[in-house]
């Protein structure tokens, strides 16, 4: 591969990776603040604003990392593809403008308002900014996955007579079928990252017997809306994406899944190495005919495999490929598991007192964040040899005259900057969660039972 | 429609310049002007709830730009590689200077972020002065469309040019010189006592550089690419634009040391979008400019599909009278004097 081609790759990967580790808890988490806020709202209740105040003040540190981590990405399209821009500019110049016009706009206007205006505005206002906070950030993931979709299904273009795209078909183009399912499946990934994390601070708060009224409003909040978002995240918006992939990017179907020889009842391999040399999967441990079945629901259908393709056509990094789709799904079965016994602990009402369950609760956040690196990994390995699927190679797509040296000069320093990012944010974060909701001394919230537990 | 969209987008970069001038311009003097704790927790109120609704202008900007002129963007992105990683490095280091000083009660903990903050508020200012230097003075773009200038080579203008030679250099210091002063009218405006009077003695020893390197980037200007004057010969209406940059700088100096510090700080945000829209005014229809002229990027060359560019109009439309909306609201919230006590910053 070109060293120069190889470097603007990793680049984009790089910053991409570490920016969306934010994005995901701020879409999640400005749904669930939205949640509790109602509920502090309805019932007039005190502990729920507080409970809502702590995780704006986490909000806000994540927001900033977001936002600053983000601004790069923008300037990328151009920077480091700046041929890719040439050619599809003209289609997805559209929606990462109406991103910058209508949600940060709206986002940047109201973060303000939300998180320092409390004083300022009533009750009602607040809420309100919140939502508008919640509804940016919402809208700012629809726009992202938008362009990402025509990349992965490019709808709504003419070739223009100097060979780049332009936009034809508006609705078409913005309403394409692929994002609605990639959309409907990445913000449910997002809201799961945010339950597991609300999650997770209230299980710490619980395991170390402190602000136990609010952990209490944290993991019921969080364990409800983690069991509802972990189903969806595979039933439908999981099944209906790979439905999407099977009939659209077969060959990236095939990659994802190691299946070399296509063949009827092909097995679903739930472990096991891609061996290229060999063309087949070591070690596997399959299910028989499963893959027909999840794919075209038929359990003696044929499905193609990487051998019906041409070579040139096979996603370039196999096995990362096979790997982070297969760790995408294995999480995301297992985040239905632990949901589901919380929940159903919850509901007998002994979630709170079961420690065991408490601990796996607390050492679970990092998993989702894995789960959704590894799934745009999936997304974006899947994509290629394309930047635009059928129209575009990649390596047709980086910046010719920026060279090799001058895109590793700034991959390393974005390195070197994401590395002081992460400690400080993870430095601030840590804080505010050791600070707690409230100040030992104003809580008067605390449960007799609790009060007396910290009383000794 | 691309004449349309040239001046939507050379509104937006002048609202950019205009409002993060301001938060850019108060973090330049931040370490001069304010002196005590308090004063410096003044500033950084003065601008917090704002600075990043501000600085969202420049990426709505960049995304309209990508949009209406793939092309020029396409070039120029990638033809400015070093400087604008080093500004996108800049814009982060300032952001957690602003966002994460607050968080922790330790003065050797808020010197660094003040320390942060105000050098790369400094840095940034130089670089945008630069940048549009750059795009006046024109670029080695070829017949592919594309260029790609190294930080600077003998800082003279010939055929091997740089980012930085003395033009660019020169608007550039030019640009931190209007944005520091543009950054004292709002903190004027905003705060009182000691720090307020500051600001105005800030802004008032602004003035005299502000008013010479005018005029030298002026004469600069003409000097290196004659054919400037073009538009202003053949639409006589651009003379308006000239006659309304100097009435504000007139009112600057008249209505600081009055204390009329909303008429200051008025005059001075018109003073640089006309600033700006005379640049804009004397390119059209060029939007990055050439070494060689044949090379131009123009409005016609570089601009989207014209269906494209019709759907962006009902929605950019839309968008913007939402955005006014809310920015009118925001800023109305945080009117008037900052006062210290519970709250971030």
């Amino acid at each position: 591969m070109d060293s120069a081609l190889l470097v603007h790759r990793l680049h984009f990967a790089f910053t991409a990776t570490f920016h969306y580790l934010f994005p995901q808890l701020t879409m999640g988490l400005a749904l669930l603040i939205v949640v509790l806020k109602s509920v502090a709202l309805r019932r007039n209740d005190p502990v729920y604003h507080e409970a809502a105040r702590f995780w704006a003040k986490i909000f806000g540190i994540n927001f900033v990392l977001g936002v600053v981590t983000g601004i790069p990405m923008e300037f990328q399209f151009g920077t480091n593809w700046s041929h890719f821009s040439r050619f599809a500019g003209g289609v997805i110049g559209q929606t990462l403008a109406m991103e910058g016009m209508f949600a940060f706009l709206l986002e940047s206007a109201l973060i303000g308002l939300f998180l320092f205006g409390e004083k300022k505005l009533s009750p009602r206002a607040h809420w309100w900014s919140a939502f508008g906070v919640f509804v940016g950030s919402w809208l700012s993931g629809y726009f992202i996955i938008a362009t990402d979709a025509f990349m992965q299904y490019p709808v709504g273009y003419y070739k223009a007579s100097d060979g780049s795209l332009q936009l034809a078909r508006f609705w078409t183009f913005v309403l394409n079928p692929w994002a609605g399912w990639q959309y409907a499946h990445n913000m449910s990934g997002a809201a799961i990252t945010g339950a597991f994390i609300m999650t997770s601070v209230g299980a710490f708060y619980l395991l170390s017997h402190k602000w136990t009224a609010h952990a209490r409003i944290f993991v019921k909040t969080g364990v409800i809306a983690g069991c509802i978002f972990s189903v969806l995240q595979i039933f439908p918006t999981g099944d209906r994406q790979g439905k999407m992939v099977t009939e659209l990017q077969p060959v990236t179907l095939a990659a994802m899944e190691g299946l070399f020889h296509g063949q009827t009842q092909a097995p679903l391999v739930i472990l096991g190495q891609p061996n290229e040399q060999q063309s087949k999967i070591d070690n596997p441990l399959q299910v028989p005919g499963l893959l027909s079945m999840l794919t075209y629901r038929r359990w003696s259908a044929h499905v193609r495999g990487l051998d019906s393709f041409p070579k040139e056509d096979w996603p370039g990094n196999i096995p990362l490929l096979y790997y982070s789709y297969h760790i995408m799904v294995g999480l995301g079965t297992v985040f239905i598991a632990i949901m589901a016994v919380a929940l159903l602990l919850l509901w007998s009402g002994k979630l709170f007192n079961a420690r065991w369950m408490l601990w796996i609760l607390m050492l679970a956040a990092p998993f989702p964040y894995i789960a959704n690196t590894a799934g745009w990994m999936t997304a974006e390995l899947g994509r290629q040899p394309w930047l635009v699927y059928g129209l575009m190679r990649t390596e047709d797509g980086y910046s010719k005259l920026v060279s090799a040296g001058s895109g590793m000069f700034t991959l390393l320093g974005f390195m070197g900057m994401y590395m002081v990012l992460g400690i400080l944010g993870l430095f601030l974060l840590w804080r505010e969660i050791e600070h707690g909701p409230v100040t030992a001394a104003v809580s008067n919230f605390q449960l007799p039972a609790d009060a007396i537990r910290e009383a000794r | 429609m691309p004449t349309l969209w040239f001046w939507i987008i050379a509104a937006m970069i002048a609202t950019y310049v205009v409002l993060d001038g301001f938060d850019l311009g108060a973090g330049a003097i931040y370490l001069l002007a304010a002196k005590t704790h308090d004063e410096r927790r003044r500033i950084l109120r003065a601008i917090g709830p704002v600075w990043d609704g501000n600085e969202v202008w420049l990426l709505a900007a960049g995304g309209t730009l990508y949009f209406a002129f793939p092309k020029l963007y396409a070039a120029s992105f990638s033809g400015f590689y070093l400087p604008l990683m080093m500004v996108l490095w800049l814009l982060m280091l300032r952001a957690i200077g602003i966002e994460f000083r607050a968080h922790i009660e330790h003065s050797v903990w808020q010197d660094f972020f003040d320390v942060v903050f105000s050098v790369s508020s400094i840095l940034l200012a130089i670089f945008f002065g630069a940048a549009l230097g750059n795009v006046v003075r024109g670029v080695p773009l070829d017949a592919s469309g594309y260029f790609f200038e190294p930080l600077w080579t003998n800082f003279k203008l010939d055929a091997d040019v740089g980012i930085l030679d003395w033009y660019t250099v020169l608007i550039g210091v030019m640009a931190l010189v209007t944005l520091s002063a543009h950054g004292s009218y709002y903190v004027a405006l905003k705060t009182d006592a000691d720090l307020g009077r500051r600001a105005r003695g800030f802004a008032l020893l602004c003035w005299p550089l502000q008013f010479f390197l005018t005029f030298t980037a002026l004469v600069a200007t003409y000097f290196i690419r004659p054919t400037i004057m073009a538009n202003y010969r053949n639409h006589s209406i651009g003379i308006l634009i000239p006659i309304i940059v100097v009435s504000c700088l007139a009112v600057m100096l008249w209505a600081n040391p009055k204390g009329k510090e909303r008429l200051a700080f008025i005059a001075s945000s018109l003073y640089i979008a006309f600033m700006l829209a005379g640049a804009a005014f004397a390119l059209y229809p060029v939007v990055l400019s050439a070494r060689e002229h044949q090379y131009d990027l123009t409005i016609y060359n570089s601009a989207a599909g014209s269906h494209g560019l019709r759907v962006g109009l009902v929605w950019w439309t839309l968008s913007a009278i939402l955005a006014a909306a809310y920015f009118v609201f925001v800023y109305w919230k945080f009117r008037g004097k900052v006062q210290l006590g519970e709250g971030h910053y």
